[in-house]
């Protein structure tokens, strides 16, 4: 189904996505998409989006199946509290993608903006995963409770930082991996370990970059070429001796 | 692999290593005294205490009194009365600046190096605002009406109203042409504050699930999931979305009767929670969906909130999520600000505005940030409805006062205040054998209602505790009807907001401005 967003509400549009969905619709086209936000926000039937245009805030909200293909930049809170599902996002993406989000995946080609990946949580089945294929601002895997956060640091400019700021304040679970040096201060050190990822490491997120690269046709030996750090917090229980008991 | 954090399972603390415990004097707050001569040796204190204060040795019962919280669970199942809690009589030195709550505070940190924790709401002595306001009543000039003989009306709707109301007359009579947002029916206008399951037992939450539904009032998941068991009573609670976002699922926020934003508490405004890794029983973690043992942690703000305008922007996506079929709530501690903030919170498009006072309770927040943060909802309450009056945009959200309401008085003195309706958080746990230890944060409740220990949750019966909270909403639902009978009018709806029928006794004239409620002693 193709839906020509141009001058179409975001409330609007959506009603026409949800009616649609309702009757079987599976598959959509969505163009001359400009800023509409909340695109399958809380759908939970495996329907499959092609989104020409930069959609709004809040893509994939509280989504839980569907797949979203955004052949642009997309904008702030992509994969917000998402469980499962996935969005491949080709440009750039904003600030607070995939917070609290406990399964799925968000795939974003380009650089990813502050307070990515904030409180992502893993549970039994449901394991989020977001990659970013440039680098990434501050507060990267704040309060990080589970799930996979990568940051590739693809075409990158020299000189530039690969993360900003108070990377993973308050980790208390999952696991971060950063292609490429770490610069210790800008890591929550009194929170989480960094060492070069290993063997195992690199087993575990091979599949994961294998789909990534396949999404936007890269090459993943390429990608492997460059060494990895790992980021992993040092307790599930950070706050366990604050208090007096 | 599972979560990714498998190599992390050990318990550590990044904190743990600064802090040398070291102990000195610090005098208990309790003396338990057995009075053997009446004792049946029964051991039944032994069990009862869930905190562990009491063995047996050498044929009777020995406390340990560091250990008792004063929650008197041994005294109210000793068959013999031949249990004694008393004040500890060691006597320190009084001091009007060095309280002997300053100074075991001090001697605690002095020992621990930590922040000091507690549960339920403060326990300092603010004035109560509450009880320096008075009700009007009837006479001789203005009939009062009897509720024994008349029809009283409590029933409350919440949720956005229109500007106007237009009407179309058809054949079969008038018709609404306006479209209004969606309403909560509440048959009365009390209901059940957020308590999550986590903070509270799942036999808790139940009984307050399972008397909402009986009295066709509300209760609140709070920001712990909603548990399988409470699904049939998803219908009459509002499933919460806070910043830690447990178990929001598109499932969750359909299965509820409204939304609520939580953005904070009156207990502990401005600041997020740790539930600690030990109250993360294997059922409160699938409810939750985090693993087992984990703190779950909420950070203090929702990191995706920083603004009205990103307010806005997840009352949309919920409101999205859900197909426009659900009042959004959003609940917000009483801070210096407030008024500003509602008129924010309203033109953000949220439904109702939940005002939480300063003396909201918590099952655990830091004693300094609940006894020193906040303003009391008599003051937040006034000055909200006021403020979105002037705007004139008071008609668009429902205003909920909570934090601290005692009594049908404290509710009646709230509606004439501006409220739509109340909410009872500490009211209702009281009802549920609460004694007000404050001690919740430690997960040991001797009543089980602030515990995830299967041995102490299974001791409150939810058919038990529902029919007490039944009880309690009923008897301040018929004290409301008394006061508007009094007070001459037939329905809650008179008394809203009906700030002419509110006298202050014994408040400065800048605080009686202030609730726009004139001195006793003036007439009309």
């Amino acid at each position: 189904m193709r839906i020509d967003a141009a001058d179409l509400h975001y409330s609007e549009l959506n009603r026409r996505i949800r009616e649609a969905v309702a009757t079987g619709e599976t598959s959509f086209e969505l163009v001359n998409v400009n800023g509409q936000r909340y695109l399958a926000d809380g759908l939970s039937a495996k329907a499959e989006f092609d989104i020409h245009g930069v959609p709004g805030n809040d893509l994939g909200a509280f989504m839980d199946g569907p797949t979203i293909r955004v052949h642009a930049n997309a904008q702030d809170a992509v994969s917000n509290t998402m469980n499962a599902g996935r969005i491949i996002v080709h440009g750039h993406a904003g600030d607070v993608l995939g917070y609290g989000m406990r399964g799925g995946e968000l795939f974003v080609r380009g650089r990813v903006g502050y307070r990515v990946g904030i409180h992502m949580k893993a549970y039994k089945e449901n394991f989020p995963v977001l990659i970013a294929g440039g680098t990434a601002g501050d507060f990267l895997g704040e309060y990080m409770a589970g799930g996979l956060l990568i940051v590739l640091g693809l075409d990158r400019r020299p000189g530039e930082p690969l993360v900003g700021n108070w990377c993973a304040t308050g980790m208390h679970g999952g696991v971060l991996y950063l292609r490429g040096e770490v610069d210790p201060v800008r890591v929550a050190g009194q929170f989480v370990s960094v060492r070069p990822a290993g063997e195992d490491d690199l087993k575990l997120i091979h599949p994961y970059l294998t789909s990534y690269c396949e999404a936007f046709s890269l090459s993943v030996e390429e990608v492997l070429a460059e060494p990895f750090s790992r980021i992993a917090p040092l307790s599930h229980r950070p706050f366990g001796a604050k208090y007096a008991t | 692999m599972s979560n990714g954090n498998n190599d992390n399972q050990k318990v550590r603390s990044v904190h743990t290593a600064r802090h040398a415990r070291t102990p000195l004097y610090r005098p208990h707050d309790f003396q338990w005294r057995n009075l053997s001569d009446r004792c049946a040796k029964c051991k039944r204190c032994v069990t009862q205490c869930g905190f562990k204060a009491i063995s047996w040795q050498d044929n009777r019962p020995v406390t340990d009194s560091t250990k008792c919280v004063g929650c008197h669970r041994c005294e109210a199942f000793c068959p013999q009365e031949a249990i004694v809690i008393e004040p500890n009589a060691q006597y320190l030195k009084p001091h009007p600046l060095w309280t002997e709550a300053h100074r075991k505070n001090l001697w605690l940190q002095a020992e621990t190096g930590g922040v000091l924790l507690t549960g339920m709401g403060n326990d300092l002595p603010y004035p109560v605002l509450w009880d320096h306001l008075l009700l009007d009543a009837c006479q001789v000039t203005n009939p009062s009406i009897d509720p024994l003989r008349e029809p009283m009306e409590l029933r409350t709707f919440l949720g956005r109203k229109p500007d106007m109301v237009e009407l179309e007359w058809g054949e079969s009579g008038p018709r609404l042409a306006t479209t209004v947002a969606p309403q909560l029916q509440l048959e009365t206008p009390i209901y059940f504050a957020a308590m999550s399951y986590g903070a509270i037992s799942l036999t808790a939450q139940k009984s307050l699930a399972m008397a909402a539904e009986e009295l066709g009032t509300m209760w609140n998941t709070g920001e712990g999931g909603l548990h399988e068991d409470l699904q049939p009573y998803a219908h009459r609670a509002f499933v919460q979305c806070a910043s830690g976002r447990f178990g929001v699922t598109s499932d969750y926020l359909n299965s509820g009767a409204a939304l609520e934003i939580k953005i904070g508490q009156g207990a502990k405004p401005g600041i997020g929670g740790h539930l600690p890794g030990e109250k993360v029983s294997p059922d409160v973690s699938e409810t939750r969906m985090i693993p087992v043992g984990s703190d779950a942690i909420s950070p203090a703000p929702q990191h995706d909130i920083y603004s009205i305008e990103d307010l806005r922007q997840l009352i949309y996506a919920l409101k999205e999520a859900t197909n426009y079929e659900k009042p959004v709530s959003v609940k917000v501690a009483a801070v210096h600000n407030i008024a500003a903030i509602a008129s924010g919170i309203t033109r953000a498009g949220a439904d109702i505005i939940y005002l939480d006072g300063f003396r909201g309770g918590t099952g655990a927040a830091p004693t300094v940030i609940r006894d020193h943060l906040g303003l009391p909802i008599e003051i937040a309450l006034a000055v909200v409805d006021e403020r979105l009056r002037a705007e004139r945009i008071r008609n668009q959200v429902s205003v909920i006062a909570a934090g601290g309401i005692r009594s049908s008085a404290d509710a009646a003195k709230a509606i004439a205040l501006g409220a739509d309706a109340v909410a009872m958080g500490t009211s209702a746990l009281l009802a549920l054998g609460c004694t007000l230890c404050q001690r919740c944060y430690t997960g040991r409740c001797s009543w089980g209602i602030t515990t995830q220990d299967p041995a102490l949750t299974r001791r409150l019966d939810p058919y038990v505790g529902s029919q007490r909270l039944i009880n309690l909403v009923r008897a301040w639902s018929a004290e409301l009807e008394e006061i508007l009978g009094a007070m001459g009018v037939n329905a809650v709806e008179s008394l809203r907001g009906s700030r002419e029928r509110l006298r202050a006794v014994g408040l400065d004239e800048q605080t009686a401005r202030i609730l726009g409620v004139k001195p006793a002693g003036i007439g009309a």
